[in-house]
């Protein structure tokens, strides 16, 4: 278990930045799930850290030590790989002991350490086997074991989960999850699922073309975005981001064009000028059909029942599709016309250059 | 009957008492009469020597050379790579010569090492196993890398392994080389004691007259090992070809 530490960590491909410079901070014992949208940087910062790809320029510190120049044998972390990175000729207790007969240990000490991963992995079967004999989510675990085994400073996760089936991952998921409440170390795990990174990261970092957009509690994400961004990658359905100008300012609120509407939306600290282009955003969750007299007046384009929950896709004047989350089971079919309203205590308001000036 | 040599005169001899003075028959005194008189099992554990030796230091020298190439992360990386490749484009006849000074100066004539060595790494074989290696996933030697393994180690325990289909192509390709390898043997090596099998043969070849009889029998002899090779090799020959194209 170990902290981490990066200052201005700089990555460049010949003249292409990939990463312009991140600070980040790693607490003792934290998930930290980097996010993004492929070619963010994401699996290069997570590389840069392992010592897998070396720094342009900036620092990297595990438990105050530099590493920065120190090659991946020597900075004691284990990394999953997403191609799980079996030895395809080594048996699953091999593929477990290897690492740690590279380190010297004892046999005893090996044997101990390898019983006691395949026990919390589930392994005990088929420590015998080759790599090429288990299914996916066995391989994905023998992976797991292998970083286990290691009692690394820091776990890397390169998106783990991505070749496994859609049950599988959240059955993993949750393994993930548990392991990391059990052997409770420092991980850093790479995904672009917002939902994998929503469910296990005690802090998620939004990462955008190699910059960082907002780090942050799950929830502290979803429910306050600093960004445009982060407001429609954080989140499934994602967040309702409709253009709206704003008509006047009085008294700390503002008073906003969007589409055929009028809104109003209170708290608006920042204020912006009449004339000015700005976004609102609203979750799904936070629109409610009602009878009439709602904040717009839509048509509906498609209903999507899911038994729990309702989905109603909406057509505005003007304005993007809109995407409403009901509970329970909503009657409603395609070409309806409805009154919908945005709930105000949930409102969300970016400017032009994308930053949240609005947030509830 | 009639004599040539006196054709006025008749010879009567009984049917039944005839004698052929010639007949068509197995000549296995083909095989066992040189076998006898050459010194073939010198000569057969002399070239099972040079073979199974030089096959096992091409194929260390070369994986290595074929790892750094690969694997191994260095400047002047391409630059070495090419000039492997661009030995191909030198034939032995070329350097036959300098090669023998150096042997020479090694005092390594008449030994079998002057045999060995010189040949010992091939550019085919380093490409060959470079081309294969590059095919390894880089995830692999990435994982060896976090699991503290040193280069030494990734190249044996990680690398090697999983070339076993390239490295028995070569193999087979070495022995085949090195088994009927014969100008540069018949430079190096002057004393019978020291003949691999393909310049034992060449002494059934005077200047005058071949002995055919005895130099084709003996070829059969020569031919048997390596088509034992690949009897037992060819289920390797196939697949490793084949994953050595693609994998």
């Amino acid at each position: 278990m170990a902290d981490l530490k990066l200052t201005a960590a700089r990555k460049s491909f010949g003249t292409i930045d990939v990463l312009h410079g991140i600070d980040l901070d790693v607490k003792d014992g934290e998930f930290v799930v980097f996010v993004g949208p492929s070619g963010c940087g994401k699996s290069t910062l997570l590389r840069m850290i392992a010592g897998l790809e070396t720094l342009t320029s900036g620092e990297i510190f595990i438990d105050g030590a530099r590493v920065t120049n120190l090659p991946a044998s020597d900075r004691g972390l284990a990394m999953v790989f997403q191609s799980y990175a079996l030895y395809p000729h080594m048996s699953v207790a091999k593929n477990m002991v290897f690492a740690l007969e590279n380190m010297g240990l004892k046999r005893a000490e090996i044997d101990a350490r390898v019983t006691r991963a395949a026990t919390m992995l589930r392994l005990t079967d088929y420590l015998d086997r080759k790599p090429k004999q288990l299914s996916g989510g066995q391989r994905q675990r023998v992976a797991i074991g292998r970083a286990i085994v290691r009692d690394p400073k820091i776990f890397l996760f390169d998106e783990p989960l991505s070749n496994l089936d859609a049950e599988l991952r959240v059955a993993t998921r949750k393994e993930l999850a548990a392991l990391h409440a059990e052997i409770g170390g420092t991980m850093i795990y790479v995904t672009h699922d917002q939902v994998e990174a929503m469910t296990l990261a005690d802090r998620i970092v939004v990462l955008r073309a190699g910059r960082i957009e907002q780090i942050g509690r799950p929830l502290d994400l979803y429910n306050k975005p600093a960004n445009l961004f982060v407001a429609g990658f954080i989140g499934s359905p994602r967040m309702n981001l409709l253009p709206a100008t704003v008509l006047s300012a009085e008294g700390g609120s503002l008073r906003l064009r969007i589409g055929a509407a009028e809104l109003v939306v209170p708290r608006a600290a920042a204020a912006a000028a009449p004339g000015a282009a700005v976004t609102v955003g609203i979750r799904p969750e936070h629109i409610a059909v009602v009878p009439e007299h709602g904040t717009l007046d839509v048509t509906v384009d498609l209903v999507e029942h899911l038994g729990g929950e309702t989905f109603i896709y909406a057509a505005a004047k003007d304005l993007p599709q809109i995407t409403l989350r009901c509970d329970g089971q909503t009657p409603s079919s395609r070409g309806e016309a409805i009154s919908i309203r945005f709930s105000p205590d949930h409102l969300h308001l970016f400017d032009a250059t994308g930053a949240a000036i609005a947030r509830p | 009957m009639v004599d040539p040599a006196d054709p006025s005169q008749q010879v009567r001899i009984p049917i039944d008492k005839r004698e052929p003075v010639r007949r068509v028959a197995l000549a296995t005194s083909n095989y066992t009469e040189p076998l006898r008189q050459l010194a073939f099992m010198t000569y057969l554990r002399n070239s099972v020597f040079v073979t199974v030796v030089a096959t096992l230091i091409t194929l260390l020298i070369n994986s290595m050379a074929a790892y750094a190439l690969a694997v191994y992360e260095f400047r002047g990386k391409a630059a070495a790579s090419l000039a492997v490749i661009g030995t191909l484009m030198i034939p032995i006849t070329i350097i036959l010569v300098p090669v023998y000074l150096v042997v020479t100066k090694l005092g390594l004539v008449n030994s079998l090492w002057a045999v060995i060595l010189p040949g010992a790494a091939t550019p085919t074989g380093v490409f060959l196993l470079r081309q294969y290696m590059l095919t390894l996933p880089k995830d692999l030697i990435e994982a060896a890398r976090m699991d503290k393994a040193s280069e030494w180690q990734i190249y044996w325990r990680i690398v090697m392994p999983l070339t076993l289909p390239a490295l028995a192509v070569l193999a087979i390709f070495s022995i085949m080389w090195r088994w009927n390898e014969f100008l540069w043997p018949l430079a190096v090596l002057t004393k019978t004691e020291v003949f691999t099998l393909q310049i034992g043969l060449n002494a059934f070849q005077g200047d005058l007259q071949t002995q055919w009889h005895y130099l084709l029998a003996m070829t059969v002899v020569t031919l048997i090992p390596v088509t034992l090779v690949f009897v037992f090799l060819q289920r390797f020959i196939a697949t490793g070809i084949g994953s050595t194209g693609m994998k």
